[in-house]
């Protein structure tokens, strides 16, 4: 058990969140879904299941999409990760939140961070080109108030917009 | 989650070194990390591979691709020579978990995952396969997700992966490493039926490491079929599922592969049925009688008896659409 009261004391780790570089203390059993919310106050990523069935802690990990209620912090060193948090450029939003906006694709609000970080990690995948490719590859994220066809709805215009973004950016939010 | 220590190596040599009956390798995590939570598993020490070199796809010499144990689930699906030369494990893939699942999940955990019965995941409940010993609540119980082939006594649980049942038909060759060194499993003996010691997925000693898959030439590219029966579109486990690959001169079938999915401890095989698919003629007849010899032999439980037609049909319609060269 002493290499476990070790592991009590918490390993460094470094990664870069939403942008900045940042040194952290971990235990190897804390969920990267713990960290930011309970030890870096980054509460946009919801716990809604903590068992990867409801996507409401969906963010990016080296730009690709996953539950971070599944992940093990400690298993994030070097990472760059991207919570919803960090996906506004300052005060203009990303194509996807202002999408979401625009299309009211929410009511109470809580799966929404999940599925706009979700939404950015699919445009990325490059894999949905149609309404029905949309709805299966967001199948990973539920709205329990049923706001699907807004969803769908704004995520379908967003993808264009974050093309042609990704293009003019050199690909800083593709 | 128990707390446990937690190890990073840079080799495979150095990771099976690692391994004892207290550690767990940790790929993805998208099962362990789970099963941790719920008290399921509690390993005392975690030995991370993602650092190991067993992220590449490469060609084999023999035509075939050896796949490191590393790759992504989604990586694997969306590789260029998995799409062209075999789409059947490509559907099978994509037909599983959610996208977020896919991008974490690995090759070799895949296989590796456990069942997803509601007693084995519930720790105050009894069950032969978490606590051996202890009794099977499943088998008079609620077992409408359960199996319907080989199961025992002991446990009636079914593997829930949908990749396995691709790459059962496909006839995978799974490599692994452990302390006495290298072997190589065919896929077919890699999961193993529950008899008295269900705590037993598969043939994996503690110590060894999945390291690659290989998938042989032969893809069944022109006519492949996967087909899962669910109980919503997308996102859940399989009730059924159907891994259907045949090859055609003409209009007359010269090999099939037909695995099911979702029925039983293992991926469910019977080569007697592929073997008289062969010389018969692409017909509803053909596939109703190949499906009606599958499903021969079922021994359904008091809830999942609806498994037997669901498997039937499903089989005859998998086997046209594959004829047809994939999803009608």
């Amino acid at each position: 058990m002493s290499e476990i009261a070790t592991a009590q004391a918490g390993q460094a780790i470094s990664l870069t969140l939403n942008g900045q570089p940042r040194q952290l203390q971990v235990q190897p059993w804390l969920t990267l879904l713990d960290l930011l919310r309970d030890q870096l106050d980054l509460v946009g990523s919801k716990k809604g299941c903590d068992h990867g069935q409801c996507g409401a802690c969906t963010v990016l990990r080296n730009g690709v999409r996953v539950n971070a209620c599944l992940t093990l912090a400690i298993m994030c060193d070097g990472d760059e990760l991207t919570t919803i948090e960090g996906l506004a450029d300052g005060d203009e939003l990303h194509p996807m939140q202002r999408a979401f906006i625009s299309h009211d694709a929410f009511q109470c609000g809580y799966c929404t961070p999940g599925q706009i970080c979700s939404a950015v990690g699919l445009a990325r995948e490059g894999r949905a080109h149609n309404r029905e490719q949309i709805q299966e590859l967001m199948s990973g994220n539920l709205c329990r108030c049923g706001a699907y066809s807004n969803i769908i709805a704004a995520v379908e215009e967003a993808l264009p917009q974050m093309q042609d973004d990704a293009s003019r950016h050199g690909g800083q939010h593709s | 989650m128990m707390p446990f220590a937690y190890s990073k190596p840079a080799q495979v040599s150095e990771a099976v070194q690692l391994a004892g009956p207290a550690t767990r390798f940790i790929a993805g995590g998208t099962n362990l990390v789970d099963l941790m939570k719920e008290n399921v598993a509690r390993p005392e020490r975690l030995i991370d591979i993602n650092g190991l070199p067993l992220h590449d796809v490469q060609e084999t010499a023999s035509g075939g691709l050896l796949i490191g144990a590393l790759v992504s689930n989604a990586d694997l699906a969306w590789h260029p020579l998995v799409e062209q030369r075999y789409p059947l494990l490509a559907e099978a893939i994509l037909a599983g978990a959610s996208p977020q699942l896919r991008n974490m999940a690995s090759t070799g955990g895949n296989l590796l995952q456990r069942t997803r019965c509601y007693y084995f995941y519930d720790a105050s409940t009894p069950c032969n396969k978490r606590e051996p010993g202890s009794g099977c609540p499943a088998r008079d119980g609620l077992n409408r997700i359960h199996a319907i082939f080989g199961a025992s006594q002991a446990c009636v649980a079914v593997h829930p992966s949908d990749m396995c049942v691709a790459l059962a038909a496909l006839e995978a060759v799974v490599h692994v490493e452990g302390k006495a060194g290298k072997r190589q499993i065919a896929f077919a003996d890699f999961h193993r039926l529950p008899g008295n010691t269900p705590e037993q997925d598969n043939q994996l000693a503690e110590d060894e490491l999945v390291t690659a898959l290989e998938l042989p030439h032969r893809g069944f590219a022109q006519h492949a079929r996967y087909l899962k029966i669910r109980d919503r579109a997308s996102y859940a486990f399989a009730l059924v599922s159907v891994a259907a690959a045949l090859e055609l001169d003409g209009e007359v079938i010269s090999d099939a592969r037909l695995v099911l999915g979702g029925v039983a401890h293992k991926p469910w095989r019977n080569p007697a049925v592929e073997h008289a698919l062969k010389g018969q003629p692409v017909s509803r007849k053909t596939f109703e009688a190949a499906a009606q010899a599958m499903v021969k032999g079922a021994q359904p439980l008091a809830h999942n008896g609806f498994k037997v037609e669901l498997a039937r049909r499903a089989i005859v319609r998998a086997l046209s659409e594959a004829a047809a060269g994939g999803r009608l």
